[in-house]
C-alpha cells in the first residue's frame, strides 16, 4: 500500500454550477457595459456624494 | 497562510485606495479608474479611493432609474450587478475575508485585548433585510419631487462611508462642517457602535448588517473557490467551531453562507485533514499548520 498518497489527490467530480453562474453574470456585465452604464457610474463616482457620507 | 491573507488585505486595501494626492487637492480622486467596482465595501467618496463602491453605484443607478428611463437611458445597474456577480461566482464571501477594507479594520479592532462575545445567529439575517430594503427597494420606490431615489443604505446606515469618507472629508473641507446635522449624527453613532462591537465580537458589521456580504453569501453553494469537507475524515471533534471568526460550525455546515474562507479552520484547527480548499471541485491547497507528517495524529 502506498502510504504517501495524499487523500486530497483523490479525484472529485468537477462542480458545474460555477461555470453556469459566472458566464451568466458576465453576460449581465456585458449588457450593462453595452448600454453605457460605466460612464454613468463614473459620472457619479467622481463627485463627492454628500448624502452617501452622511453630510448632505 | 494567515500572514498571506493579511498581506492580501493590505495590498487590496492600498490598490483600491491608492490616490494619495488628497492632502493637496483637498478632494477625492476623479480619474477614469473609478469606473471599476471595488470588490469589497469601500466608499467612493473616500479621498484616496480609486475605485467605486458597488453598493453605492447600484443604489445611485436604481435611484435615478425613473429619470433615466424618461430620458431614454436604460441604466438598471447590470454592469455593477454583473461585476460583483462574477466575483461572487468565483470567490463568494472569500472577498469579505481577503479583499474588504472594512472587514480588515474590524479584524484589527478585534485584536484589542478584551473579553470576547459571540453573535446570535439570528442577527445574521439583518443583512439580507438591509440588502433588499435599503439597497434595492427604497432607492427604487421612494423618490423625491424630482423623481430621484436616494442611496438609503449609504445615507442612513453605512459606517464604512462615515469612516472612510465622511470624517476625512470633514477634515479636508472645513466648510462642510457647517452642514452637519442629525443625518451625520445618526451615521456617526452607527459607526461608533459597530467599531466598539468589533472590539468585543468578531466582524459584527459583516455578520449582521453588510448588504454586500449578504449578496456574496448567496453564492455560498455555487462559488468556484470554496472549502471542502471530507466527511469520511471528519471526527466531529468541533475544533473548527472554536477558530472561526464568523461563528461557522464548519463540520455541520460546509456551505455556510457566513464562511469567508479565511482558512482558519483548515490551517489552525483540523488535525485530520478533513478540510481542504478546492476550485470547482479540484483540490487547490492542503492544510498548512507548519506540522510535519510525523507530528500529525
Amino acid at each position: 500500500m502506498n502510504q504517501t498518497t495524499h487523500p486530497h489527490h483523490k479525484k472529485r467530480p468537477l462542480r458545474k454550477p460555477p461555470f453556469v453562474v459566472i458566464p451568466a453574470f458576465l453576460l449581465l456585465w456585458l449588457i450593462g457595459v453595452a448600454t453605457g452604464e460605466p460612464a454613468r457610474v463614473l459620472e457619479q463616482a467622481v463627485q463627492v456624494c454628500l448624502s452617501c457620507i452622511g453630510i448632505g | 497562510m494567515e500572514r498571506v491573507r493579511k498581506w492580501v488585505q493590505v495590498i487590496i486595501g492600498f490598490l483600491t485606495n491608492s490616490s494619495w494626492s488628497f492632502p493637496f487637492t483637498k478632494t477625492i480622486y476623479q480619474g477614469p479608474l473609478k469606473v471599476i467596482c471595488a470588490p469589497g465595501l469601500n466608499c467612493y467618496s473616500c479621498p484616496a479611493a480609486t475605485t467605486s463602491c458597488p453598493l453605492g453605484s447600484i443604489q445611485q443607478l436604481l435611484g435615478g432609474l425613473r429619470l433615466n428611463l424618461e430620458n431614454g437611458q436604460h441604466y438598471f445597474g447590470l454592469s455593477v450587478l454583473g461585476a460583483i456577480g462574477v466575483l461572487g461566482g468565483m470567490f463568494g464571501r472569500m472577498i469579505c475575508g481577503w479583499a474588504c477594507p472594512f472587514g480588515f479594520i474590524q479584524e484589527l479592532l478585534h485584536k484589542i485585548p478584551s473579553k470576547k462575545f459571540g453573535i446570535p445567529r439570528m442577527l445574521s439575517y439583518g443583512k439580507y433585510l438591509l440588502l433588499i430594503l435599503f439597497v434595492v427597494v427604497l432607492p427604487l420606490v421612494l423618490v423625491d419631487e424630482f423623481g430621484t431615489g436616494h442611496p438609503w443604505f449609504c445615507k442612513f446606515v453605512c459606517p464604512a462611508g462615515t469612516l472612510e469618507a465622511g470624517l476625512p472629508m470633514l477634515f479636508l473641507q472645513p466648510n462642510l462642517r457647517n452642514t452637519l446635522g442629525l443625518l451625520f449624527l445618526n451615521k456617526f453613532v452607527i459607526l461608533i457602535l459597530f467599531m466598539t462591537w468589533a472590539v468585543f465580537s468578531s466582524r459584527p458589521f459583516c455578520r449582521t448588517a453588510c448588504p454586500l456580504g449578504a449578496f456574496y453569501a448567496l453564492f455560498s453553494k455555487v462559488r468556484l473557490i470554496k472549502l471542502h469537507l471530507d466527511e469520511a475524515k471528519c471526527t466531529n471533534c468541533k475544533a473548527c467551531h472554536h477558530v472561526c471568526p464568523m461563528g461557522v460550525k464548519f463540520n455541520e455546515s460546509p456551505n455556510d453562507p457566513e464562511c469567508i474562507t479565511c482558512l482558519a479552520c483548515m490551517n489552525k484547527a483540523c488535525k485530520f485533514d478533513a478540510i481542504s480548499l478546492e476550485i470547482g471541485g479540484i483540490p487547490l491547497a492542503v492544510p498548512d499548520r507548519g506540522m510535519s507528517p510525523a507530528n500529525k495524529p
